[in-house]
């Protein structure tokens, strides 16, 4: 087990480090790192004192060290526009997208999980395929889309929702609803064939056989077994949820991280992209290796396995 | 000798056609009327998408009070025809579409097959990396890529197909594990074959459908990513009329009603990833049942 675990860790920073050095290496791509990390319109004075800041007359292997050096110390940089460290502008908005995610998280599941559980019920029948329809509508509607039309219907027609901010409950719904909707065809598959090959299983006939009623087999015995896969998934999609609501941050003015990094993109704030996508790429590392270590815990096959 | 020609021929015949009888026929039409848009854009716009008459600005669709049947679908913030423009976003959705799905399928591909066939090192380093770009959330790192190179059609190409090689490179990999211990390639082996000539020969004809499979049901993705940028304005560039930029210029409009804007791009999208992501699933259970529990 403690040998799953390191080896499990050792992978982890060794895709850190990957992570770093693709991220490193795209930058210097363009040839001139330096007309990135400076101000947009910055004069050949203070394009000098960016070579020399971050070390750029210095060889690539140098420049690699002190990258990563200002990375393990939480330095991400400064962005232009707002003049304060990244690290910092990231994490005040963090609680934003948090509360966001969990919101949109809440709605994908409560959508998901019934729905999901009703197709595999009445698989083959009516139910089944109007949720079929359903999953392939929710991941062919790009979410800004869905938040266009929704601002569209509730701001503009009905005039009952607030279309942009934060603040209110009111303000919360839409952007959920969005965010929501692809996920919630995610968890609707998911939670179908993960109940299917539940109720395919002995234990549920044993269930039948001692003559209990189908809905409390359902919902006693298929129905926790089969939650575990689709709570895992839930998990990883929560951190999946702040990276992907760049558009619908952006449609609705929701102030988390994907709305800051539609200002590093417009304000031409090349720190806070950069930042963004780092802490997001280290965010799923440390998911995916806490999702191992806990399913190593729950199912010995796989640390024997591996 | 002829006969037998003949027969086979008749047989071929018989199962194309009850091959093609189950073709879901409206998705097929549906991204058939698009490619058609996109191929003779020159000629089925009537007006030029990029320019417009300020005089004529947020017309309405014709059937809306105040429109007229000269802009069907309405005009928009710069007079410019909401309708040639979506046809000219046809063509703009369709090459991105295709090429960024070809050029990730083959590199995805190729890496998969060299990855799995080969082992060892080369295994090791290709997967580790695959791995790592995995990690990267999809659209953080287009939008990151795209800060880097400036937004213009081919960079929009290649951003897409460095983000999602990956997902033909895992896949294929996983096949060609278990295809190399097949008897037909350790046979090769023995007569003497080349690793090039049996990765090429034996290797890549029988993990193809898989990545044709994959291709057709990352179209509808990578279509979204596009679109997506375009929104964000890191995508096609501006006067260009990509459905994204469009849906991007009519937020303006959008609070004052101009539903048009927003919806007429937003419906051809949806058509289109929607078709996409049918013919995927129906391509997925025609041509390798190992995927349909993807």
């Amino acid at each position: 087990m403690k040998q799953f675990i390191a080896r499990r860790i050792g992978y982890s920073l060794l895709s850190l480090l990957l992570l770093s050095l693709t991220i490193f290496l795209f930058i210097r791509l363009t040839g001139d790192p330096a007309s990135l990390l400076a101000e947009p319109g910055a004069s050949a004075a203070d394009i000098a004192a960016i070579q020399k800041k971050f070390g750029l007359d210095q060889p690539v292997w140098y420049q690699y060290i002190y990258f990563m050096g200002n990375l393990l110390r939480g330095d991400l940089g400064e962005s232009f526009y707002y003049q304060t460290p990244v690290l910092e502008l990231y994490l005040s908005r963090l609680p934003n997208s948090l509360l966001l995610a969990s919101v949109a998280m809440s709605f994908s599941l409560l959508l998901g999980i019934p729905t999901g559980i009703l197709a595999a019920v009445r698989v083959g029948r009516f139910w089944d395929t109007v949720g079929k329809f359903f999953a392939l509508l929710g991941l062919s509607l790009p979410s800004f889309l869905v938040g266009l039309l929704l601002i569209l219907f509730f701001s503009v027609y009905l005039e009952w929702l607030p279309s942009s901010g934060s603040g209110g409950f009111l303000n919360l719904l839409m952007p959920a609803f969005a965010l929501g909707w692809y996920f919630a065809a995610a968890h609707m598959r998911l939670t179908r064939s993960s109940m299917l090959e539940v109720m395919g299983s002995e234990y549920i006939k044993l269930a039948r056989l001692k003559g209990l009623p189908e809905f409390k087999v359902i919902a006693k015995h298929a129905f926790k077994n089969a939650l575990i896969p689709v709570m895992t998934l839930a998990g990883i999609n929560l951190i999946n949820m702040i990276n992907v609501a760049v558009v619908v941050e952006t449609v609705f003015a929701w102030p988390g991280i994907g709305r800051l990094l539609y200002e590093g993109i417009s304000f031409r704030d090349f720190p806070i992209v950069q930042g963004v996508v780092i802490i997001g790429g280290s965010m799923i590392v440390a998911v995916n290796l806490l999702v191992d270590i806990v399913y190593a815990f729950v199912d010995p096959r796989i640390r024997l396995e591996a | 000798m002829s006969v037998t020609a003949r027969d086979t021929a008749v047989a071929n015949a018989g199962s194309v056609r009850e091959w093609l009888r189950d073709v879901p026929a409206i998705p097929f039409l549906i991204l058939g009327c698009i490619a058609f848009a996109a191929i003779f854009a020159d000629f089925l716009a009537p007006y030029d998408p990029q320019f417009g008459s300020l005089t004529d600005r947020f017309k309405p669709p014709f059937w809306q009070h105040g429109g007229s049947l000269a802009h069907i679908f309405g005009t928009d913030h710069l007079g410019r025809d909401v309708y040639s423009r979506l046809i000219f976003g046809a063509r703009v959705s369709m090459v991105v579409g295709f090429t960024a799905v070809i050029v990730s399928g083959v590199i995805g591909t190729v890496l998969g097959i060299v990855s799995g066939y080969l082992g060892g090192w080369v295994d090791q380093v290709i997967m580790r990396l695959t791995d790592t770009w995995l990690a990267l959330p999809a659209l953080t790192f287009a939008i990151f890529l795209a800060a880097i190179v400036g937004p213009s059609e081919m960079n929009i190409v290649i951003i897409l197909a460095a983000v999602y090689w990956t997902r033909y490179a895992r896949i294929v990999r996983g096949e060609v594990l278990s295809l190399k211990e097949r008897e037909f390639v350790r046979l090769a082996v023995v007569a003497g074959c080349s690793k090039i000539s049996i990765m090429r020969r034996h290797i890549l004809p029988n993990v193809v459908n898989s990545s044709i499979v994959l291709a057709t049901l990352m179209l509808g993705v990578v279509i979204v990513t596009e679109a997506s940028l375009s929104f964000l304005g890191v995508g096609v560039p501006p006067p260009k009329p990509a459905w994204g930029v469009m849906l991007s210029d009519g937020k303006q409009g959008l609070m004052v009603g101009y539903w048009w804007l927003t919806v007429m791009p937003g419906v051809c999208i949806m058509l289109m990833v929607l078709s996409a992501n049918l013919l995927g699933d129906w391509l997925r259970v025609k041509l390798d049942p190992q995927l349909r529990q993807l």
